[in-house]
């Protein structure tokens, strides 16, 4: 008792950094190779496991000296084996490299899925956290405005974060220039993926691009939408400095799109549809049915009176495009402006209406009514499966060979 | 006591203050959502760490370790609610800075400007490198450290902790 009454500052401080310390163990989760594991739990297993270690290796040490200095019957013959294992296993790793390249071929043809921004609620900037460490917002709005976590956060300029957590009537948002922070984001025009990341001092950082890569400042990003938070397209910001880093990564300094030193107004994308290229009934294209839309004999076709009539000199598997109204929302764009390029996400703040950009018509072959006249065209068709999507209008920086 | 026997400051010098119960709450509240909002407009503020500067000047006007550890434990765990980072962080480093400040508040003169500016400083320094401890070695994440840059935000709000300090003399109540 004496001894407590003695250095009762001492251990009060101990206390109260032993419990915070156990709190943050608690709390955080330290990425592992197996995923995250609780720093408790790590803090615990690396204490323990030195021991453990010396008994296994203990073990082993004296099972290794047998089962390899001693016991080496069969090793020769084993290795003979295994070589030919080996030869045999190569020419199934080439095989199946081409398996998997036409695989990949087909998954972008097909099974390409793309993101439409369907509805956005604008909100206003009310406090951040108060620290340069910390690069996080808080909003007006939250679960009762329809904000969720892990929404996407975007200005008309480009992408701002993520929502973290959401509280009844506010939400705090991850900025995209905190150290924690992570966007999936491509190069526009050398069409290279990597990481954008926030640094200590709030700058943007694209990272995991080698080396060797013909990366340009200037050059601008957007979303990949591989992170499954953001769509994809959103301006991200320009290249803005490139250097060789200390790895086999080049050092690409990032300036953000948006001002995330400026925020007053924000948009939270509440609902984004995937839709997939509908190729339902397209079936194989013949070469005499691509000619036989762009022979200069066939004359152009009158458009049908009414819906549903598909015109006889349409081929069978010709695509139609059709302007189809987002889900909740009016109908956008049309047939004409089905061929132009609209980035998404740049509806002005404060609109909670469907955005205008998401003119997203839908190829569909089962649509029968035709918009436009088969009319000849001197452009190269593109009549085949993978082409009907691409008749559709895409996001600016939509890459449909990487999806 | 005994530890006022080592120091080299007047009588006057180590008077031990206190203060009303609603400058011991409402003060930290205050100071720390106005460091969370005032930031939305004036993005330049967010350098300044008025949670650090408030757990200094209790922990010296009081000169009560104890008191040191707890006020910075509080202001620590409240910083922490506004960031997004573990409950702890922010609470360990000033619960560290409370309690230095607390031990140095008994042994030099803390109420010439010039000691306050060096005094801030210093725990500035402090308070970053426990952070930035705790990030790399309990969270795991690398924190890269711009010295230029935070040895300008040390001065800031050094040169800040000067005139708040003198404001903030008005609260005290001489123990």
């Amino acid at each position: 008792m004496n001894l407590f009454s003695r250095h009762k500052n001492t251990v009060v401080l101990a206390t109260v950094l032993l419990a915070q310390f156990l709190a943050l163990a608690v709390q955080v989760r330290r990425q592992t190779a197996e995923g995250p594991v609780r720093l408790i739990r790590l803090i615990a297993v690396t204490t323990l496991a030195p021991f453990e270690r010396f008994f296994i290796y203990s073990g082993e040490s004296v099972r290794g000296v047998w089962a390899n200095y001693i016991d080496l019957r069969h090793v020769r013959s084993e290795n003979l084996r295994m070589k030919a294992e080996f030869e045999r296993m190569r020419l199934d790793r080439a095989r199946e490299q081409e398996d998997a390249r036409q695989a990949r071929r087909i998954q972008a043809l097909l099974g390409f899925k793309e993101q439409w921004i369907d509805a956005t609620v604008a909100a206003q900037v009310i406090g951040t956290s108060g620290s340069e460490t910390s690069r996080v917002l808080y909003l007006d709005k939250g679960t009762k405005d329809g904000i969720r976590a892990d929404m996407p956060v975007i200005t008309p300029d480009g992408v701002v974060g993520k929502v973290l957590t959401v509280y009844g009537e506010t939400s705090q948002v991850l900025l995209i220039n905190d150290p924690t922070s992570g966007v999936g984001a491509t190069l526009v025009t050398s069409r290279l993926q990597g990481i954008v990341k926030g640094t200590a001092t709030g700058e943007l950082q694209l990272n995991y691009i080698m080396g060797d890569e013909p990366v340009q400042p200037g050059e601008a990003l957007v979303t990949s939408g591989g992170d499954r938070v953001f769509p994809r397209g959103l301006p991200v910001g320009k290249v803005v400095t490139v250097s060789m880093g200390r790895n086999l990564f080049l050092n690409i300094g990032v300036k953000p799109a948006a001002d995330l030193d400026r925020l007053e107004e924000v948009l939270v994308i509440t609902q984004q549809k995937q839709r997939s290229p509908d190729v339902t009934g397209l079936g194989p294209i013949r070469a005499s049915d691509i000619l036989a839309q762009h022979l200069p004999g066939v004359p152009p076709t009158v458009p049908p009176t009414t819906p549903g009539a598909v015109p006889q000199q349409l081929p069978r598997t010709t695509p139609t495009v059709q302007s189809s109204p987002p889900a909740g929302g009016p109908a956008q764009g049309s047939a004409q402006n089905s061929s132009t390029t609209k980035p998404p996400a740049t509806s002005p703040a404060g609109s909670n209406q469907p955005k205008p950009q998401s003119a997203k018509p839908t190829t569909s072959a089962a649509t029968t009514t035709v918009q436009k006249p088969p009319v000849p065209k001197p452009a190269t068709p593109k009549p085949t499966a993978p082409a009907a999507g691409e008749a559709k209008p895409k996001p600016a920086t939509a890459d449909r060979t990487n999806p | 006591m005994r530890a006022l026997n080592l120091s080299y400051t007047s009588r006057e010098q180590v008077e031990v203050y206190r203060f009303s119960w609603i400058v011991s709450v409402g003060l930290p509240l205050l100071m720390v959502g106005l460091q969370a909002f005032i930031p939305v407009r004036v993005h330049f503020f967010s350098i300044f760490d008025f949670g650090l500067l408030l757990t200094i000047f209790f922990a010296v006007s009081r000169r009560s370790q104890l008191s040191g550890i707890l006020t910075g434990a509080a202001i620590g765990m409240l910083q922490d609610g506004l960031t997004h980072t573990p409950f702890g962080v922010f609470g360990i480093a000033k619960t560290l800075v409370g309690y230095g400040a607390s031990s140095i508040g008994i042994r030099i003169d803390v109420e010439n400007p010039g000691s306050r500016f060096l005094l801030t400083f210093f725990f500035y320094a402090i308070h970053k490198a426990v952070f930035v401890a705790i990030e790399r070695e309990l969270m795991g994440q690398s924190v890269n450290i711009n010295l230029g840059h935070e040895a300008g935000v040390a001065v800031a709000n050094s040169l800040m902790a000067v005139f708040l300090f003198a404001v903030l003399n008005r609260f005290k109540i001489r123990d």
